[in-house]
């Protein structure tokens, strides 16, 4: 080991090897050639059945988690609904989970897979939630851990709500790697599994994604045992992907093929995620669009060769709602229902709030998570934060909020909206990208055929694009 | 100045890449600062604020960097009193009152 190149580009040039000893999945057996691969083979035989996820989340304390009616604010929808609607709104209680969030689901399947494979340890790249759920998981099955997190700005500030997930992790015995703002968080990430030969706990690998599988199927089990069917909507915040992947194949899983699928994120437009100064002047750290598109549009950035999470496959809306929104709703959850949550995990339900308006009365929606909150991790700490950065708290219309200058809470609820992102662009640019990012020339059949199911779109929709970018069919 | 003894639990800097080391497609901004590394450890020598030291971190990794803390606290919190929240809560409580009572 002590002859390799350590260099940036040398490090990063080994990433494949480094990553299929960290990752221990051979994906190429999985490529067809083309643009595609076989997506469901590698989520069968890479990943487990859902059976056996469910044996090894039970045996870890992971899942089964509640299901609670929020009725009064249901009934605060209705007061802003036109008669007759105003759909019921449900919670999954995910904060019941060990580590406090739904990311103990990735965690519990990711850890087990590094034990019975004889990893020594994990490693999980991850500023969020899903450190603190690496690390617990690791404790129980008695594996080290490290994560490695992106967490100040050059001058050493941090953001609070990374401040604790800090404070999770070491309370969870793990190591964490902190690092200043950058993409080249990655380099890092190679260096420390090449050092430790430790298994590359990735938030996208076929069993990560299996493991949020479980949560899809659990709530249509148990939203048909308390209401006699299925949910008619099921509201997903969405960033990398992964929340949405995994939940909508657990409620396909479950037989609920009629259920709606929607994603929701922050829109956080005009921040540059990589951007030094942008760093700490957003107020949300998860749950935002600056994950949310690019994972849409480009899953395969993610640190493993094939992304398990696709959300494309799976969305049929897409919606944002602005920061000001959220922590207005996270109030509302505290003080209307009793439950301390979020904020970055309201995000789906500030989207149920708008949502719930357009529907009717005795239709359902369920909101599939909710995570801790604690010192750093609530609306106090961030907004706090956000005010001392220079960002200016008012109340008003959300539409104009200016992310990074502003934060606007709704003047009163009837100002909270979601705003349909055009789930056509975001398969459009899918698509560009896998022109640009594969150097296409021209394509198979079979690569529109896979296409269009990574895009739920029909044929010809991918043909249509193609032929806008010159794109011949062979 | 600040000394640390072999054993203490402290926490190291390292520059990871200086700026001229950046990756081509990270922002003007972050361009021009160094990417930088912080990790905690047991100190494997006496050292003083500022110098270099080797730590042995909770999963045995034996790393080395410049001592930049000792014992260091845990600094998040609450934050200051947002008063703007309040006006949130008290709104809402309003509200459901009226929606209830209407019903």
């Amino acid at each position: 080991m002590t002859n390799l190149d350590m260099s940036y580009a040398a490090v990063m040039g080994r990433r494949n090897e480094i990553m299929k000893q960290a990752v221990g999945i051979d994906y190429s057996v999985f490529e067809t050639g083309g643009v595609g691969f076989e997506y469901e083979r590698m989520m069968r035989e890479a990943g487990y059945t859902l059976e056996e996820i469910r044996e090894i989340q039970s045996s870890t304390g992971v899942g089964d988690t509640p299901i609670f009616e929020l009725r009064n604010l249901t009934a605060l929808v209705r007061k802003f609904s036109p008669k007759g609607k105003g759909a019921r709104i449900f919670i999954k209680d995910e904060a019941a989970n060990p580590s406090g969030s739904f990311k103990a689901r990735r965690a519990a399947n990711a850890v087990y897979h590094a034990k019975r494979n004889g990893y020594k340890g994990v490693i999980a790249a991850t500023s969020g939630n899903y450190g603190a759920a690496v690390a617990s998981q690791a404790a129980m099955r008695g594996l080290k851990s490290i994560i490695v997190q992106e967490c100040y700005d050059s001058r050493m500030i941090g953001q609070p709500e990374i401040l604790e997930k800090l404070r999770a992790c070491e309370a969870y015995g793990a190591e964490v790697v902190q690092l200043s703002v950058g993409p080249e968080l990655f380099y890092t990430f190679l260096l420390l599994l090449e050092e430790t030969g430790y298994f590359n706990a990735s938030l996208y690998t076929p069993f990560g994604i299996a493991g949020v599988e479980t949560l899809g199927y659990e709530l249509v089990e148990q939203f048909k045992a308390n209401t006699g069917k299925a949910p008619d909507k099921v509201l997903i915040t969405h960033a990398g992907g992964g929340n949405v992947t995994g939940t909508a194949r657990g409620v396909l899983k479950a037989g609920a093929t009629d259920t709606e699928i929607v994603g929701a994120s922050v829109d956080l437009s005009g921040l540059h995620m990589a951007s030094d100064h942008d760093f700490n002047r957003k107020s949300f750290t998860t749950g935002h669009t600056g994950f949310g598109i690019p994972f849409a549009t480009w899953p395969d950035r993610a640190d493993v060769p094939r992304n398990a999470a696709r959300p494309l496959r799976y969305l049929d809306r897409y919606v944002l709602v602005k920061q000001g929104e959220v922590f207005y709703i996270t109030e509302a959850l505290a003080v209307l229902e009793g439950l301390e949550r979020g904020p970055a995990g309201n995000t789906s339900l500030t989207a149920a709030f708008a949502v719930a308006q357009e529907m009717d009365a005795d239709q359902t929606i369920l909101v599939q998570e909710t995570e801790y909150t604690g010192a750093g991790k609530h609306p106090m700490p961030q907004l706090s934060f956000a005010r001392s950065n220079g960002v200016e708290l008012l109340f008003g219309n959300p539409d104009d909020e200016k992310p990074g200058t502003n934060i606007i809470f709704p003047k009163d609820p009837s100002f909270i909206k979601v705003r349909d992102f055009d789930l056509d662009k975001a398969r459009n640019s899918y698509i560009r990208n896998c022109v640009t990012n594969n150097k296409l020339e021209s394509v198979t059949e079979d690569d529109v055929k896979f296409l269009s199911e990574d895009t739920k779109s029909s044929a010809d929709y991918v043909k249509g694009v193609l032929k806008e970018l010159n794109i011949a069919i062979k | 100045m600040e000394r640390a003894k072999k054993g203490d639990w402290v926490q190291i800097r390292q520059t990871v890449l200086t700026p001229e080391e950046r990756a081509p497609q990270v922002p003007e901004d972050t361009k021009k600062v160094p990417l930088l590394l912080w990790v905690k450890g047991f100190a494997c020598a006496d050292a003083s604020i500022g110098e270099q030291v080797e730590v042995e971190t909770v999963t045995g990794r034996h790393t080395k960097g410049e001592l930049f803390a000792i014992n260091p606290r845990y600094i998040h919190d609450f934050g200051n009193f947002v008063p703007e929240l309040l006006k949130m809560d008290m709104q809402l409580k309003n509200l459901l009152e009226e929606a209830t009572r209407n019903d």
